[in-house]
């Protein structure tokens, strides 16, 4: 039965002290076989399965998740959510991506708490300028609403920002109106939910080993619950992906690692948009709770330690002090990391690959976040249909070899 | 942060140093005519394991000299580190503490410092 969810459900529940709510979604063990195994429980492969069954008349399909649901980076992200990118390719996958954003609530019968507050990117010096002013212009040509800010525009919007005093001053900016924020566990689950109804099964601890293989097709994959035999496969398994396409023999060109974020003790609302420095890496929003939102960077060399080094929070904390000296004495409350799959591009990979059968959709590195319903859907229709979608046709594997890359490496104000 | 044991100078702060990714890669000699494929493969395709990788560090604010490491990824032990022109340590030599392909260390990052 589909879960409704309402202020009359609220009420009731309320009632029963919250004790009496269904469960989301049902845990069965899996079966031996599927028409489709996707790897990765987090918002791309829980979408993934959503729109392969609702779009795509799929039904005999799982997920399976080493833990749970939306404990990989969908739910260790800073969830800022923009389609303003430079190429046009990126342009319209990520715009494609923001206008599911849109309607995603009313879709699911969930919240996902997508809160349209505006995403701002700070140019500090010429060459931002120059490099904003650019991206601002092929936005708009792309129907992206995008424009550039004055400093004393961003002063009215932002009045806590340092903009003068400071080494790298505050230009400018390239504003977004329709960006903002969402809730991270809120899309995991609330594809979750409507894909179980549809039949999905959805199986957590449940760890892939390996992915076998056989005279170039697919067969299926060994578990931590035994064999499950496939006809398709999707590896969305971000900063594990790479390790998972070793085990069927792939080579993909992505390298894992961690990205940090942390949150401080809650105050009053202090900033209602969300502000991105690439220049100085810092970046900023407040979530409901009051809590500042803040994103660091990657560390230099490759690891899966979901903690990453304190070298990289020194250097943010820095820069967020120096941009809003009026945080200098707050408190972090917590700091974590995730492990993030990068391209050499700093694009994804939404594509199939040499072995039939097998998709991957991977290489979403320290920006995946605000794409999750849009990847989801065009990895859906690659899947389903065994051809890329038109949006994610340039984001093939075969790239890697015409050197057709989609670099937006800096391209995209900041990576994420 | 990890203390990095560079091979001329000893012991220092990760700070000193930057990472060069994945060690002994060849490029191709020439000697026989490679696809677009190949060549991709060699530009853009490095190995990142879970577990033990041979990796490049260059002691940038030290001795500005490169040399090689073997570093566990899972846990960011490192293991050893050696001159360009020695031989590469054979992997069998460390124990890998993963068990399965993406599985979990049982200590996890930075611990085995205190575990030894
Ligand atoms: C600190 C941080 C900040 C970020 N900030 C932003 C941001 O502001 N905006 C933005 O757009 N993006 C951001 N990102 C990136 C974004 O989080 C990711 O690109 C996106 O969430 C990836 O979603 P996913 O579903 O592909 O991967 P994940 O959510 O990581 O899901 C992959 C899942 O696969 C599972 N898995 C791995 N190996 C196996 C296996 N062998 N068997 C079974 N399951 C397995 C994992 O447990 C995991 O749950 C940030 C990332 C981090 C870490
Ligand atoms: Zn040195």
């Amino acid at each position: 039965m589909k879960k409704k969810y309402s202020i009359f459900s609220l009420a009731k529940n309320a009632l029963s002290g919250h004790k009496e709510w269904p469960k989301m979604w049902r845990s069965p063990e899996p079966r031996e076989f599927y028409d489709v195994i996707i790897i990765g429980g987090g918002g791309h492969g829980l979408g993934t399965a959503y729109y392969l069954a609702k779009e795509h008349g799929l039904k005999n399909i799982a997920v399976i998740e080493k833990g749970w649901l939306g404990g990989g980076n969908t739910g260790r992200n800073t969830t800022i959510i923009r389609s303003n990118y430079l190429w046009d390719d990126s342009a319209h996958l990520y715009e494609h991506s923001l206008k599911l954003w849109e309607n995603l609530s009313i879709e699911l019968n969930y919240n996902v708490m997508f809160s349209q507050r505006g995403v701002m990117n700070l140019a500090h010096n010429e060459h931002d300028i120059k490099e904003i002013k650019r991206r601002v212009s092929a936005n708009n040509l792309n129907g992206i609403d995008s424009f550039w800010l004055s400093k004393e525009e961003i002063q009215k919007k932002v009045p806590i920002m340092n903009t003068d005093n400071l080494r790298y001053p505050v230009l400018g900016a390239s504003y977004q109106p329709r960006g903002g924020v969402a809730r991270h566990d809120a899309i995991a689950w609330g594809f979750a939910m409507r894909a179980d109804e549809m039949g999905v099964d959805i199986i957590q601890n449940c760890e892939a080993h390996q992915i076998r293989t056989k005279n170039g097709t697919i067969e299926g994959v060994e578990t931590s619950k035994g064999f499950l035999r496939a006809n398709k496969i999707g590896v969305v398994a971000s900063g594990h992906t790479g390790v998972l396409a070793e085990s069927a023999g792939i080579r993909l060109p992505l390298q894992s690692k961690p990205l940090q974020a942390l949150v401080s003790e809650p105050i009053k609302p202090i900033i209602d948009t969300v502000v991105m420095s690439s220049a100085v890496h810092a970046y900023v929003s407040q979530s409901d709770k009051g809590e500042l939102v803040i994103g660091a960077g990657t560390d230099s060399y490759n690891s899966f330690t979901q903690r990453g080094g304190f070298n990289i929070i020194e250097d943010t904390i820095r820069a967020m002090v120096e941009l809003y000296p009026v945080f200098g004495k707050m408190k972090m409350l917590r700091q974590w990391g995730g492990i993030v799959d990068i391209c050499p591009d700093a694009s994804p990979i939404i594509s199939k690959c040499d072995i039939d059968g097998l998709f991957f959709n991977c290489g979403w590195g320290t920006g995946g976040f605000k794409a999750t319903p849009g990847s989801a859907n065009v990895f859906a229709h690659t899947i389903a249909k065994n051809e890329p979608h038109q949006i994610n046709s340039a984001f093939n594997l075969d790239r890697f070899a015409s050197g057709r890359l989609v670099d937006e490496h800096g391209a995209a104000a900041v990576a994420h | 942060m990890l203390i990095i044991n560079c091979p001329y100078c000893g012991p220092r702060d990760q700070s000193e140093f930057s990472n060069g990714g994945e060690a002994h890669v060849k490029r191709p000699d020439g000697s026989k005519e490679i696809g677009d494929r190949e060549w991709g493969e060699y530009v853009f395709i490095r190995a990142n394991p879970k577990g033990l990788f041979y990796e490049r560090w260059v002691h940038t604010h030290g001795c500005r000299k490169w040399f090689n490491c073997v570093r566990d990824t899972s846990t960011d032990e490192i293991l050893v580190t050696y001159k360009l022109d020695e031989k590469k340590p054979n992997l069998n030599n460390f124990k890998s503490v993963v068990k399965t392909p993406s599985g979990e260390p049982e200590v996890g990052s930075g611990n085995f410092t205190v575990e030894k």
